[in-house]
């Protein structure tokens, strides 16, 4: 059987309320966890949230989230044939999913918050 | 989730953040109006700006002389006759003013005995290319317009706030609709003047070197408020895009500074060098174009003398060790961490979209037919004809987002605040729908991507083009009126349906204006049309009436000289 990565992916709107979710996403020699979770985006779950921009080249540094406790870029991370726990980062402000505001306050759109 | 829409106003609205938008915004408010730039992604990250490496092409004349005249004059050459030769000539001339007050803002242009240095680049006459450090010249570029938009109050910046529509009243463009992603919000945008500085279309293509953000928006955005688009045939594919083995973390563009740098040798799977064939003897230089170059590699590959991932072999194996470290140090570690030894291997490269020449069609201020509509970077289409040289595109960037916040600063100043827009049509398609059956919006796009990166690549046919015109019109079926989510925060299958909506269009457009041109033409290829001809010399225009492309053909321009 060809290897696989399972990876653990935290989903939720909410810190206190949120889940994990398992998927076993297929692993080569050379690939990312950014690779991963859009791999699982396309073959599973399209609603999963991610954040990022230049996929490979490591430029725009939005793609920052945890990986088994450590900040690490998803797209510079390698994808391991290993259970692999993500979770968004936990000293910022939650969107949703993996996905956390991370732009400076001045660069924000300015919304009510409801 | 409310769909309640925040109304926001303002005098100039900038959409997209890399230096056509940045530049554009910082000028509008040295002249006084407010403005509100804003970006789908982050504010400066989101597109090719951060990403590009290298090359700037401008004539400076600091370290050896150079005219911009000779700039012109290889860019008209470069474009195969067809560029736009007011905006060519608008980007050669202007460059260096901007570059400079790029050193001004603090960038750090390289320097060699004090003077500012140029590399050379394949198609331009002599070292023209000026770089902040061999693969950091986008980033800093990019940081530097970031932070120079810190002095001015008057600018409002915005992450995370997509367009989905601009906004029309009388006529005239009026400000747009966005989506915010950070909470599902719709956004009405009220404006004197927008810019569309949304960058290429790059996205379109599985192989691609440009971000997830680069998905044509300004194309579709500009097409649908009735300003028509040119030259949308012409996307240019970069040849040496890193194919094999797999790497991480590293820009699939990356060996273009190796090969400024060292030359490298484009081998075939005989090992032998093969441009010659296409008439181009590179002798251990970097000296060929990139509409060439792709052809060159694809030619081998179709006569089966590829690589085992269907490209060619890059190799930097004759280049002594130390030569390589000297050139690239904590690369060649990176590279190492990955495998790769290139005293030992050569790499796989191929063909890969980078960057597109077409785009709206804009005059010398950067207005569209649309009142009210501006235009900057590489959302722009002419300047650059049928092929683009290397470090052209920064520099369009940085000119045209300059004059199209000048253009934008003098219309905010004398109108008024517009009239409301009617923007139910779009709010109304925010709102989505609940779908039953509804499709993967991310594997939709990984099929439309699959279809143009076999039917409308750089070797195109007619066969190939009418089966990716009826597959393009699957897909759009698929898709349906509307969304088909709640519209969540960072709500990924809004935003994937919302960019199929974008894409299709924008590929429907490239499609068939490739149909259309039955002649061979820079980076436009057809196999059953190989050749240049005369009655090509001309500009497709494109135009959308009731949802359906219309296309129509202008004369280009005869060459004239640049004083
Ligand atoms: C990897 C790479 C390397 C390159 N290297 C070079 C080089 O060495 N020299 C050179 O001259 N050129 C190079 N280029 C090309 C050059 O970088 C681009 O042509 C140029 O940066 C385009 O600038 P721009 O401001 O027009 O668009 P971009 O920098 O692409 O910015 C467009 C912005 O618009 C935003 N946007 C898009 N749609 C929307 C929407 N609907 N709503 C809100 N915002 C939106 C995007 O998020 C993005 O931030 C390179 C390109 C790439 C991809
Ligand atoms: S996706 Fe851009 S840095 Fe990771």
């Amino acid at each position: 059987m060809s290897e696989t990565a399972t990876l653990k992916v935290w989903r939720g709107r909410d810190k206190v309320d949120g889940r994990y979710e398992t998927h076993e996403v297929p692993f080569e020699p050379g690939q990312s966890v950014l690779d991963g979770l859009r791999w699982i985006r396309v073959h599973k779950d399209p609603t999963l949230a991610i954040r990022y921009s230049c996929i490979n080249a490591n430029a725009c540094k939005e793609c920052m989230m945890e990986l088994d406790g450590k900040t690490v870029y998803a797209c510079t991370a390698r994808l391991e044939p290993r259970a692999m726990t993500i979770e968004p980062l936990s000293n910022k402000k939650l969107v949703r999913d993996l996905v956390t505001e991370i732009a400076p306050p001045a660069e924000r759109f300015a919304i009510k918050d409801k | 989730m409310s769909t309640e829409p925040m109304r926001v106003e303002t005098d100039v609205l900038v959409i997209g953040s890399g230096a056509a938008g940045m530049y554009a915004a910082i000028e509008v408010a040295r002249a006084g109006p407010r403005v509100l730039l804003v970006d789908r992604s982050l504010i400066g990250r989101g597109g090719a700006t951060v990403m590009a490496q290298m090359t700037v092409a401008v004539a400076l004349g600091d370290e050896a002389p150079d005219h911009w005249s000779h700039h012109y004059q290889d860019t008209l050459t470069a474009g195969r006759g067809l560029c736009n030769e007011a905006l060519a000539r608008l980007l050669t001339e202007h460059g260096p003013d901007c570059i400079r007050e790029m050193e001004d803002w603090g960038v750090g242009w390289a320097r060699k005995d004090g003077k500012i240095t140029s590399a050379f680049a394949p198609g331009h006459d002599r070292p023209r290319c000026v770089y902040v450090d061999f693969l950091n010249t986008g980033p800093a570029v990019s940081k530097t317009l970031r932070s120079a938009l810190y002095r001015f109050k008057e600018v409002c910046r915005a992450g995370d706030l997509c367009v989905v529509d601009l906004l029309k009243s009388d006529g005239e463009v009026t400000g747009a609709v966005a989506w915010h992603m950070g909470s599902g919000a719709p956004v009405v945008i009220s404006a004197k003047a927008t810019i569309v500085a949304t960058g290429g279309l790059t996205r379109l293509y599985r192989r691609n070197s440009a971000s997830a953000n680069m998905g044509g928006d300004g194309y579709a955005l500009s097409l649908r408020a009735g300003a028509p688009l040119i030259d949308m045939e012409f996307v240019q594919f970069f040849p040496i895009g890193h194919l094999a083995p797999r790497l991480i973390g590293m820009d699939p563009i990356m060996w273009d500074p190796f090969r400024y740098k060292l030359g490298g040798k484009l081998l075939n799977n005989r090992g032998e060098e093969f441009t010659q064939a296409y008439g181009v003897p590179e002798d251990g230089k970097y000296v060929i174009t990139r509409d060439v170059g792709t052809y060159a590699i694809l030619k081998e590959v179709e006569a089966g003398r590829g690589s085992p991932h269907g490209g060619a072999f890059l190799s930097f194996q004759h280049v002594p060790e130390a030569k390589l470290r000297e050139a690239f140090g904590p690369v060649i570690d990176r590279l190492a961490a990955n495998g790769i030894d290139l005293t030992k291997m050569p790499i796989e490269v191929a063909p890969i979209a980078h960057y597109h020449m077409g785009g709206v069609q804009a005059d010398v201020r950067m207005e569209t037919e649309v009142p009210g509509l501006i235009v900057a970077g590489e959302a722009v289409g002419g300047a650059n004809g049928a092929n683009r040289l290397s470090g052209n595109a920064i520099t369009e960037a940085l000119v045209f987002g300059r004059q199209a916040g000048r253009t934008a600063a003098e219309r905010a100043k004398i109108m008024q605040a517009p009239s409301p827009a009617d923007a139910r049509a779009t709010l109304d398609l925010l709102r989505g729908e609940v779908r039953r059956d509804a499709p993967n919006t991310a594997e939709m796009i990984q099929s439309l991507q699959a279809i143009m990166a076999d039917d409308v690549g750089p070797l195109r046919n007619e066969a190939g083009l009418k089966r990716a015109l009826t597959r393009i019109g699957e897909l759009d079926a698929m898709l349906g009126e509307r969304p088909f989510d709640k519209g969540e925060p960072f709500d990924l299958t809004r935003l994937d349906w919302l960019d199929l909506r974008t894409m299709l269009c924008v590929a429907r457009a490239v499609t068939q204006a490739a149909l259309n041109r039955t002649e061979s033409r820079g980076a436009h290829q057809r196999e059953d049309f190989p050749g240049m001809l005369p009655e090509w010399h001309v500009n497709q225009t494109i135009r959308l009436n009731d949802g359906r492309i219309d296309i129509s053909q202008t004369k280009a321009a005869v060459e004239m000289a640049a004083q």
